[in-house]
């Protein structure tokens, strides 16, 4: 590609070759993921590389295989599961919520369970209210689990690997809107930390906080509030749970305004949380109200103008800025 | 009465005392329990066994240190024939730090990594799946162990049930599938949560190797266990075993028991594994009334030493509320 530029997807897809690569203790199943090449492409031809021990295909049996990878990772394997979907990973929430989460507690510390799971998550491809959603928050209420948002090709090729040494379950959002987009990877980037957000454009009149396709979206707006010459700050929360609060409160101290932005609807979402953070931590920076731009309260319409209704937009987070910083 | 299977393995006086000792110990164990919960040394949710003892021991017997174990909330017998200390898991119902979850489990999820003992699942055939995964896990890493995984015939009407057998056999995992059904899905019966009612064959729609025993006879259980255990070893693939048992007490300290009658409890009574396998020893002369004696006074003073070590126990500083909710606050 020129440029060096790559897809969200092909970012997805090496970080798992990696792993499969670099730990022979790594295999990953899912629906799908093997002789169909993911249900969105993620994994074409690692079958072929790796082979049906690697790259395991699994009935359509969310609660079985998520189980399962449970299980595997106590007996000593490094399973990626893939969720075709994050509205399917409610079929696994059992699992999830009652094993993954709470077995390292529950056993007073002896059985912890090094998993991934992946999950495909996000609107905007016009797949209607059972195929997209938004529902980091969901699982960031969970203690137990860590819970990661690419919302970066950045992270999207780098998140995996840390998650996999990470010796208790990680959940990783990725976005079927990012697919096909092609950016640039940041050079030098060999390993992430899955404990601190990233601050992605630094500034210093607001800080815009948001994650998952909330950061592109947000970049976007604030290269166009440059041109008017509003100097805003995109703070990247990358990992939902346990939320990285120092990374926030340091922002909004410089800038001492804050709009948070999230396709998540509004009401117990992550911006109630950081909103809640912010108050508590920091209220007497503030020069003005903590905003919130979020997804509306409505499962998610398949008609492409109601979709991008439903969810915040780069011109909204431009004029929510703009009046923010009007009224300051 | 049972009849020792012409197949078997005569059984050494040491054996078939020890075999005894771990149903009283049970029993006993259960029976000084209630009385810690009525006493409210015991909290929370508390399920006695009592009456299903030949299905833990018996299967337990084929059973080797390198396979895993995982068990339902009725599961104190189960850990106690798997070896955990009863101090321990006294110590844990007591919510002591002491205990085999460092109290943070309770009676209905006792843990032991030594023993490779997975609980203590109180999601009804959720931890089916998770069994499942660890075969899979085994057979990846070329590992000889089997997974035994315990669970009521109430956990067969779930989905996940279902899923884990299909999983299992699309596997091929050594996994031990063993079902103690005691008729009762808490307080609804078999035939009423069942359209099919012969559980094997929920075994055989997946092409499981499936058999069904008399799980309030101890040897016949053992037998059926170790054909069934074999058969996974031999073969990699998982098998399913229905014991067909019965509880006696309640199926919980809550239970008002207002769905069986209380001639139906009577009649299985009758066939109580204990005084049943008692008999048989006596008859084969592979034990005496005063064997018996010192047996019950030997559990007797096991479970009393359990409950004066967890009344000595200790609770868990209040700081360290959230330590084990990560690995890396856990050590």
């Amino acid at each position: 590609m020129p440029d060096n530029l790559i897809t969200y997807r092909e970012c997805i897809k090496q970080a798992i070759r990696e792993a499969l690569l670099g730990d022979e203790r790594v295999f990953m199943m899912g629906e799908d993921v093997g002789r169909y090449g993911g249900a969105f492409a993620v994994s074409k031809n690692l079958l072929q590389e790796f082979g049906p021990e690697r790259i395991m295909d699994t009935p359509l049996s969310e609660a079985g295989f998520v189980g399962a990878g449970i299980g595997a990772a106590l007996g000593g394997m490094r399973p990626i599961v893939e969720i075709m979907t994050v509205n399917f990973s409610l079929l696994a929430l059992d699992q999830i919520a009652n094993n993954a989460a709470t077995l390292l507690h529950m056993s007073g510390g002896q059985f912890n369970v090094p998993l991934v799971i992946r999950m495909s998550a996000g609107i905007g491809r016009q797949l209607a209210a059972q195929h997209s959603h938004s529902w980091e928050p969901l699982f960031a209420h969970l203690p137990g689990l860590r819970v990661l948002s690419a919302g970066t090709h950045e992270d999207a090729r780098y998140m995996l690997a840390p998650a996999l040494l990470d010796p208790d379950p990680v959940i990783i959002f990725e976005y079927t809107s990012l697919l096909n987009l092609e950016n640039k990877l940041p050079e030098n980037t060999g390993s992430i930390d899955i404990s601190k957000a990233k601050v992605r454009r630094e500034g210093k009149d607001i800080s815009i906080i948001t994650y998952g396709t909330g950061v592109y979206k947000s970049l976007e707006a604030a290269t166009e509030l440059a041109a008017s010459g509003i100097d805003a700050e995109v703070v990247d929360l990358r990992i939902l749970r346990p939320l990285d609060e120092e990374t926030i409160i340091a922002s909004v101290a410089e800038t001492h305004r804050a709009l948070i932005v999230e396709d998540a609807s509004k009401s117990v979402s992550i911006s109630s949380e950081v909103s809640a953070r912010i108050m508590e931590r920091c209220f007497y920076e503030l020069d003005a109200p903590v905003k919130r731009l979020c997804g509306a309260e409505v499962p998610i319409p398949y008609p492409k103008h109601l979709e991008d209704a439903a969810v915040p937009q780069p011109a909204q987070i431009v004029s929510s800025i703009k009046n923010i910083l009007q009224h300051a | 009465m049972a009849q020792e299977p012409a197949t078997a393995k005569p059984l050494t006086r040491e054996q078939a005392q020890k075999l005894l000792y771990q149903m009283v110990l049970i029993r006993k164990f259960e029976e000084m329990s209630a009385e810690m919960y009525t006493k409210t040394k015991i909290r929370g949710f508390l399920h006695l066994y009592i009456g299903e003892e030949a299905v833990a021991v018996g299967v337990m017997q084929s059973l080797g240190t390198e396979d895993n174990v995982l068990c339902t909330y009725r599961e104190h017998g189960h850990a106690l024939v798997r070896g955990l200390d009863p101090k321990i898991i006294m110590a844990e119902m007591y919510g002591k730090q002491e205990g085999c979850s460092r109290g943070r489990g309770g009676s209905m999820h006792l843990f032991d990594a030594k023993t490779r003992f997975y609980g203590g699942n109180a999601i009804v055939a959720g931890h089916l799946a998770m069994a499942v995964g660890m075969a899979l896990a085994d057979k990846k890493m070329k590992r000889n162990g089997l997974t035994c995984c315990f669970f009521g015939e109430g956990a067969i009407a779930e989905g996940a049930f279902h899923e884990a057998m299909n999983l299992a056999a699309l596997w091929q995992v050594p996994v031990l599938f063993v079902c103690e059904n005691n008729f009762y899905a808490m307080g609804t019966a078999l035939r009423y949560t069942h359209a099919q009612t012969d559980l094997t064959l929920k075994g055989a729609a997946y092409g499981i190797a499936s058999a069904a025993v008399d799980g309030m006879d101890l040897l016949a259980v053992m037998q059926a266990a170790d054909t069934a255990s074999d058969t996974v070893r031999n073969t990699g693939k998982p098998y399913l075993l229905v014991c067909n048992t019965y509880r006696f007490r309640a199926h919980s300290m809550f239970d008002a028991e207002l769905y069986r009658e209380k001639s139906e409890v009577e009649e299985w009574k009758k066939r109580d594994p204990i005084p049943g396998f008692y008999n048989y020893l006596m008859l084969q002369q592979l034990l005496t009334a005063d064997d018996f004696k010192a047996m019950e006074i030997q559990a007797e003073n096991e479970v009393q030493e359990a409950v004066d070590f967890a009344e000595t126990c200790s609770w868990e500083p209040v700081e360290e509320l959230t330590k084990y909710t990560y690995s890396e606050n856990a050590s």
